[in-house]
């Protein structure tokens, strides 16, 4: 390794001190640091989305930003989605209810996209079919069709609480 | 074997949630990527930027040197490997010529991304960052890359073998030349298959680690047994010491359905170095050099009597293998071959298949393997014969569906189908999309300029592999039988565990495989765990692809379970001294019928067999513990209907799906919403193909699809929401009736999409277009059958048009000079 920078983060409300190597990506830095290995590598080229994660709030892919992009950050991964409790988060309930996941490799990005979504979604009624499908573009899922993906995120929005952990 | 007289059908058949989700729905699954050895080294390879080219020499001395690199190999350095990598196809009396093709290139490389050598470090970055230091000169060669171009031998890529034909592998019944002169009308046509991907979420990845004189290997693969087996034969070590498991794999379609490069190389480093060793696939390796599928180029010939009876079917198949091949690479096609005859009864086919070497990565299985490619050669030209008769492409298909009164139904080719209703499933999805109302709003879009159309597809398949005698070595001629293991295993407390010989990869085995055993021993699936993919743990077993695990797994653990029950009913039997024929599984209880009262629980049971053996009958042996093999006497034969309903843009040339309806018919269902969910992605998968996906290589052999960037998989917002039905058509093949399900939407979808498109543009002049179906190629012939000539033929990513697939009734023969015979 070379030379290394500090980073300071936030992970799922923990906080963490590190030595990185500059070019190290963020997705590393969660997988083989800190061994949140819930987000997964599917692509490289940010086309696929299985390593989205939240970065102050907003849904990014992390196997194509810096880890030292996000020194000061609170980062959201699919481990800091169920409650301290262990309960679901209504995504995740949604997804286990609707069969919105086969081999699961695309689900935690799906998931985290989703929350996303469904926290910028705007207005007063249900979020529509079309709205989850563009919503989600960003995401490439090969199991579902994303049929079943789009049902257990429609569900969660109805069950008013589809928002952000 | 006694079978359970009464079957509660409590668990089975219903839409369970899956056992599965809960780890995978929160991040604390395990993917390969998600293990840390101790000690763990990185291994990079170094693959070649060459078509086609000779290896002059490689300097590793540069990669060396940076810090905490371990070792630089090249293929020399791995001569003491006992065989090279497996092809397990050796069909009897058929000559196949097979290159060696070994984990690292020896002498010359015969594609892009070819491993020519591995980097081993300490560092996942460090790896890579060494691989680019390997220095590696090349003398490059003629490169072919087209499989008709190949065919003439112009360039020879393997001079051992002296021609770049592989094999000639001809089979049919009828005499095809004779109905085909006797028949009222002849359709011809060329059809590309193109390339595609198999794309699994996951990439391949695999830990080695060699220790103490025993090998374990943790690698993302839809075959661990057939893995630990070849290890034994191509490192010298004996099963017993080697450990092969698939953790938590993220999907397959039959790309992980090989013996991989990288699983030896990880294995053999570790051996040398005394570490364990990791390799993670790039997306971009993936593309390069994780198997591809379909690539072929089909002449067919189709013929009928005026009235609409067809008569003849013949398929010329010309098969592009790569610059190798792979596991099963040559034997695709013929698996499609076998149900060419499709749901009709055409009592005169052949299928004629040259394999052809090319400057490409191999092919192999994916999703459908070979049965995509014939159904879509089929479903394509039954719809032109239509065309051309003047007839309702739906009459047509009714006219020569095979009646549900004449199954089992012997094709011309030999095999036997094992049950269908065709029309039922037709009828069914007829019922659903309303045609005559459709007819109606296509006519009237049609006056506003909107280009409407609909396409149908009715499928059948062969899976259910396979019958061992059939497909063995003496037979179709696999490299072994395709039988299918299980072991139940009751616990003293009354748990059971189930150890299957499949290997599941998102498709719900630990659901409905706990679903059958849960029924047949009176206890909740959620009791019953379904151990899978690790070699250590339970019997031999053929792993998962080719639509088998339910057919053949499935009902291996439904055997060993009602073993198992059998032997409780005598002990419960002997403690309420009784007879055993009178005690049946009632609300979760084995009881005594007409007094459910008097009975004993599975755990009560258990409690006889391993805590207080006084209470076993005389002479029984302890333990409730069943371990089999299950070898099917049939393949079973999936059937069912599909409909596409598509717009496309006369200007753009852009295709958007609307509707899907799909009604299939795979038996009794085990868990409902586990088939619709294989439905869904099958059908998403053929969407793909037939508009979106293709793996593209340039005229240098240069692999243009090498990221997501370029190679499109459908997203969320190019699939509709599907419409899904089922008729239910026991197979008689095995004793749950099942057949199955995992490759049917892919089989169904790529026709049906054609012939949407075509049904949207046939009153423009437009009887066919290859796959993809993209915008341009769409384009394209909308200007050309609107005489504006189209321009220059373009191109795509760089790349030519190929030419379109041209020919019709009388035009005459297309087969190329010195084509397949």
């Amino acid at each position: 390794m070379g030379r290394t920078v500090p980073l300071q983060v936030t992970v799922n409300g923990e906080p963490h001190r590190s030595e990185i190597e500059p070019r190290l990506l963020l997705v590393h830095y969660l997988r083989d640091e800190l061994r949140l290995t819930g987000t997964n590598i599917g692509c490289d080229t940010s086309n696929c989305g299985a390593c989205t994660c939240h970065v102050d709030g907003e849904a990014v892919k992390s196997c194509t930003v810096l880890a030292v992009q996000c020194d000061g950050a609170e980062i959201t991964t699919i481990e800091g989605m169920s409650g301290p409790d262990g309960a679901l988060h209504p995504l995740q309930e949604g997804f286990w209810a609707e069969h919105g996941l086969q081999c699961g490799y695309c689900t935690p990005g799906m998931i985290m996209a989703a929350a996303d979504l469904l926290a910028r979604h705007e207005g007063d009624g249900p979020i529509t079919e079309e709205e989850v499908r563009k919503g989600l573009e960003g995401n490439l899922c090969r199991c579902t069709g994303y049929h079943n993906i789009v049902k257990a995120v429609q569900a969660a929005a109805e069950a008013g609480r589809g928002v952000t952990a | 074997m006694t079978t359970i007289e009464q079957a509660p059908a409590n668990w089975v058949g219903q839409s369970l949630r899956r056992k599965e989700d809960p780890r995978l729905i929160t991040g604390s699954a395990t993917y390969v990527d998600d293990l840390t050895l101790p000690g763990m080294l990185w291994m990079a390879i170094v693959r070649s930027p060459e078509a086609h080219a000779r290896i002059v020499s490689i300097d590793g001395s540069a990669a060396l040197e940076r810090p905490g690199i371990k070792a630089v190999y090249t293929g020399e350095d791995m001569r003491d490997l006992l065989a090279p990598l497996p092809m397990a196809w050796a069909p009897p009396g058929v000559e196949q010529k097979t290159p060696e093709r070994w984990p690292l290139a020896r002498g010359k490389v015969c594609h892009v991304g070819d491993a020519v050598a591995m980097v081993v470090g300490d560092n996942r970055y460090g790896v890579v960052d060494a691989a680019g230091d390997v220095r590696v000169e090349y003398e490059p060669l003629p490169v072919v890359v087209d499989v008709e171009e190949a065919l003439k031998d112009t360039t020879v890529i393997h001079e051992s073998l002296g021609t770049n034909r592989a094999h000639d592998w001809s089979m049919g019944g009828g005499d095809i030349e004779q109905a085909l002169a006797d028949s009222d009308v002849v359709v011809e046509r060329r059809i590309v298959n193109h390339r595609t991907a198999g794309a699994a979420m996951e990439t391949r990845g695999v830990i080695a680690e060699f220790r103490g004189g025993e090998l374990t290997v943790w690698s993302s693969t839809q075959v661990p047994h057939l893995v630990r087996l070849f290890y034994a034969v191509q490192m010298g070590i004996s099963e017993d010491k080697v450990r092969v498991i698939a953790p938590e794999v993220g999907g397959g379609f039959g790309s992980k359905l090989q013996v991989c490069a990288e699983e030896t190389l990880c294995a053999w480093a570790s051996k040398k170095l005394g570490r364990p060793v990791k390799w993670i696939e790039t997306r971009s390796e993936n593309m390069a050099a994780s198997h591809h599928g379909r690539d072929q180029v089909d002449y067919v010939r189709m013929g009928a009597k005026s009235d609409g009876t067809i008569t003849a079917f013949h398929a010329k198949i010309i098969q592009d293998l790569g610059g190798y091949c792979g596991l099963l690479t040559p034997m695709i096609p013929e698996l499609g071959a076998f149900v060419m005859t499709g749901c009709y009864r055409i009592p005169a086919v052949k299928t004629d298949i040259t394999g052809v070497y090319t400057n490409k990565y191999f092919t192999d299985a994916i999703r459908g393997a070979g049965r995509p490619e014939m159904t879509h050669m089929l479903e394509v030209t039954i719809d032109q014969l239509a065309s051309e008769l003047g007839m309702d492409p739906l009459e047509l298909r009714r006219k020569n569906f095979i009646k549900p009164e004449e199954f089992p139904y012997e094709t011309p080719y030999g095999i036997t189908y094992d049950s269908g209703n065709y029309e039922a499933a037709f009828d069914r999805a007829l019922e659903i999309v309303d045609l005559d109302g459709f007819r109606a709003e296509q006519a009237s879009l049609r006056e506003q300029g909107v280009l409407r159309g609909i396409g149908f597809s009715t499928y059948t398949e062969i899976c259910g592999l396979a019958p061992s005698r059939a497909v063995g070595p003496s037979g179709f001629g696999l490299g072994i039988g395709l039988y299918e293991s299980a072991l139940v295993r009751v616990h003293p407390t009354g748990s059971v565990t189930v150890f299957t010989g499949t290997s599941p990869h998102g498709q719900g085995h630990e659901t409905g495989f706990a679903q059958i055993v849960g029924d047949r021993l009176g206890v909740d699936p959620q009791v019953v765990e379904i151990i899978h993919g690790d070699t250590a743990t339970g019997p031999m077993g053929l792993g998962t692809y080719g639509s088998r695990s339910l057919s053949i797994g499935g009902v291996a653990c439904a055997h060993a379970a009602e073993k198992i029950a059998e032997k409780c009913r005598q002990i419960v039997a002997h403690n309420l001294e009784a007879d055993a024929a009178d005690i049946e599984i009632h609300d979760g209880r084995f009881s005594l019928r007409g007094d459910p009262e008097k009975g004993m629980t599975l755990a009560e049971v258990a409690g006889c067999a391993y805590i207080d053996a006084t209470k076993m009958p005389e002479g029984m042996e302890l333990g409730l513990e069943q371990s089999l093999i299950y070898d099917p006497t049939n393949f079973v034969f999936p059937f069912g209907t599909h409909v596409c309903v598509v717009d496309v843009d006369p200007e753009t040339g852009k295709v958007s799906v609307l509707r899907w309806v799909a009604v299939d018919d795979c038996g009794p269902a085990i868990n409902p919403m586990l088939i619709d969910g294989q439905v869904h992605g099958g059908v998403t998968h053929g969407i793909g193909q037939a508009l979106y996906e293709q793996v593209v290589y340039d005229d240098r052999g240069q692999l243009v699809t090498g990221t997501f960037l370029d190679y499109a998989l459908p997203t969320a917002a190019e699939v509709p929401s599907f419409e899904t039905d089922r008729t239910e058509t026991k197979s008689p093949s095995n004793s749950l009736g099942v057949k199955g399900i995992g490759e049917a939407g892919t089989i169904a979808a790529t026709p049906a999409v054609v012939n949407a498109v075509i049904d949207a543009l046939r009153h423009e002049g437009i009887s066919y277009i290859d796959m993809p179906l993209t915008p341009l190629r769409v384009w394209q012939a909308l200007e050309e059958a609107r005489g504006r000539g189209g321009g220059p033929r373009g191109s795509e990513q760089g790349v030519e048009l190929p030419p379109q697939g041209e020919g019709s009734a009388g035009s005459g023969p297309t087969i190329p000079e010195g084509g397949a015979a």
